[in-house]
């Protein structure tokens, strides 16, 4: 049984194409100094550092995290780097949290980072592979058959993405750290931009942002002494499935099933849509949003687009289940640090943390990151109270 | 910024230092195989003995049973598009004007997709249970490789339901 554990603090930086005036190191000391300002901490309070990132090809820097050390305070303490793709911010967080859980150590600090304008993401994942075509076109090109596959399935209307982009870009425009900030978004601005990959249009796809977020998770002892609400853990899951095999549910992968699953088992949630007050989803492509409201129990199979159509996930539309209401990685995409974002944004929302985004009122809140070929998944369950 | 940036220090933020790689990519047996006979005109997969699902191209086992494949099926290059994207951008590093598209197909024979490219058809024609077939460059220019087809185009066979696709014997749909 593990040892009960809490976020006590948050830092972001804001998120931008390019941060010309700090370097990775500096990007990534930005957010944790903040996260540990937040839980009124210093270094000398952590025990351990655990720092996340996409694939080291996009910034053309190989195993990042042994020039960060420094930077991230972590000399003389135990470091580890965890790589999960896309996901990698969520299981970042995750392995942080297991190690506090574990009973391993009593305070980590977290951190996971993109600098994307030092990097070509598109080039990354472009590259040609033996005994096939080079015709991978980035992680649109990958999902754009799929995100197909799901509209023919579903029967859903045309314009289900561009309304997930809209009230995306409604949600960041309240939160000053959004990358985007287009309050004046309209569906026809969002339907007439360019289409990319055909079905995925420019403004329904994720932009390309530099930025790093932190946490701070400490035990159970430690989070009741901290001077700003915790937010408990009250559940951690994480699944994998191959890429490839045959037969592979693609659209609704068996691997985001179970994970959603096993975290609502810890965190004694029945039905998410009605238990849970708000979710921060990663959804990097607009057509995400109703298919991971399926994957993830919102939801019956094929009826995901209803909830969004009907402003279900949308806080200007006053709907029951916000979904991203920080803007989501549709406003902020500094790919590394996306997962860990929407952990950390769950927990400033149960923290009653979250300014101009808050959900009034958030009690128990869901953390949700995919990575690889909608392959990876990581899922947390904070909430303000123990449980 | 520094205090010590003084009128003579240039602002740098990047400098150009590339480096190249060149992967030798060992093939293992099951790609090594398909690549062999690739490079002759034609397309294998291979059978999974638990699932009896067929691999395109074989990489050795089936990932869902976690069991070796030893089993050769030789393909068609008829196949079905199971879906597609309409690319509207370049691909870095390879030369090919977009729009194209890309489409995700299913050779008669194989239970699993590969990409590869479409032409010779209006794109906005192109959907889901779509036949098609392969174009073969001219065989003097063929490798150990899937460029060898050099794109598929429509072949004039009635639509595959969508529950059939990946179901499609070696020998065709006849509808």
């Amino acid at each position: 049984m593990a040892n009960l554990a809490a976020v006590v603090g948050t830092g972001q930086t804001s998120y931008t194409t390019k941060r010309g005036d700090v370097s990775i190191a500096g990007l990534v000391r930005e957010a944790a100094v903040n996260a540990l300002n937040d839980a009124e901490l210093t270094w000398d309070d952590i025990d351990a550092v655990i720092v996340g990132k996409a694939p080291d090809m996009f910034e053309g820097v190989i195993m990042p995290e042994i020039y960060l050390t420094d930077a991230l305070g972590c000399n003389g303490k135990p470091m580890l780097r965890v790589h999960t793709a896309g996901s990698v911010g969520g299981s970042t967080a995750l392995v942080a949290a297991s190690h506090v859980q574990s009973g391993t150590f009593k305070r980590v600090l977290t951190v996971a980072f993109e600098k994307q304008s030092e990097s070509n993401a598109m080039w990354a994942l472009s590259n040609p592979q033996p005994f096939s075509t080079h015709l991978n076109a980035g992680a649109g090109g990958y999902f754009a058959p799929i995100i197909r596959e799901y509209m023919r399935r579903s029967e859903a209307p045309y314009d289900v993405g561009i309304k997930v982009a809209v009230k995306d870009r409604l949600h960041g425009a309240r939160n000053p750290l959004a990358h985007l900030q287009k309050p004046d978004i309209t569906m026809k601005e969002v339907e007439e931009s360019f289409m990319l990959w055909d079905p995925i249009r420019f403004l329904e796809s994720c932009p390309s942002s530099d930025g790093a977020c932190a946490m701070v998770i400490a035990n159970e002892e430690l989070a009741e002494q901290a001077p700003r609400p915790p937010a408990w853990i009250r559940g951690v899951a994480m699944r994998s499935e191959p890429t490839m095999y045959a037969g592979r549910e693609e659209v609704n992968p068996q691997a985001g099933r179970d994970c959603a699953a096993d975290v609502y088992k810890q965190a004694g949630i029945k039905d998410p849509r009605k238990d849970l007050d708000v979710a921060e989803v990663y959804v990097p492509f607009s057509w995400y949003e109703p298919m991971w409201l399926e994957n993830l129990g919102f939801a019956p199979e094929g009826e995901g687009w209803k909830l969004t159509m009907e402003g279900a996930t949308s806080l200007d539309e006053g709907g029951d289940i916000p979904w991203n209401p920080s803007g989501g990685v549709l406003s902020s995409n500094p790919i590394g640090a996306s997962g860990m974002i929407r952990f950390a944004e769950a927990a400033r929302q149960v923290r009653g943390d979250a300014g101009d985004h808050q959900v009034e009122g958030a009690k128990l809140a869901l953390g949700h990151a995919y990575g690889g070929g909608a392959q990876f998944f990581a899922m947390w369950v904070v909430g303000s109270e123990k449980g | 910024m520094s205090e010590q940036t003084t009128e003579n220090t240039d602002v740098i933020t990047g400098i150009e230092a590339p480096i190249y790689l060149k992967y030798n990519f060992t093939a293992g047996a099951a790609p090594a195989r398909f690549l062999t006979q690739v490079k002759e005109g034609v397309l294998t997969g291979q059978r999974c003995p638990q699932c009896a699902q067929v691999y395109v191209p074989p990489r050795g086992s089936c990932a869902a049973c976690g069991v070796p494949t030893e089993e050769e099926v030789v393909l068609s290059d008829k196949a079905t598009v199971q879906s597609f994207t309409i690319v509207s951008i370049p691909i870095p590093g390879n030369s090919i004007e977009p729009p194209f598209v890309v489409a995700n197909l299913v050779p008669d024979g194989a239970n699993i997709s590969f990409i590869h490219l479409m032409s010779e058809c209006d794109n906005a024609d192109v959907h889901i249970g779509q036949r098609v077939q392969g174009v073969w460059k001219p065989q003097e220019e063929w490798g150990y490789s899937m460029d060898n087809i050099r794109y598929f185009k429509p072949l004039d066979e009635p639509d595959v339901p969508v529950e059939k696709i990946g179901k499609i014997p070696v020998e065709g749909w006849e509808g």
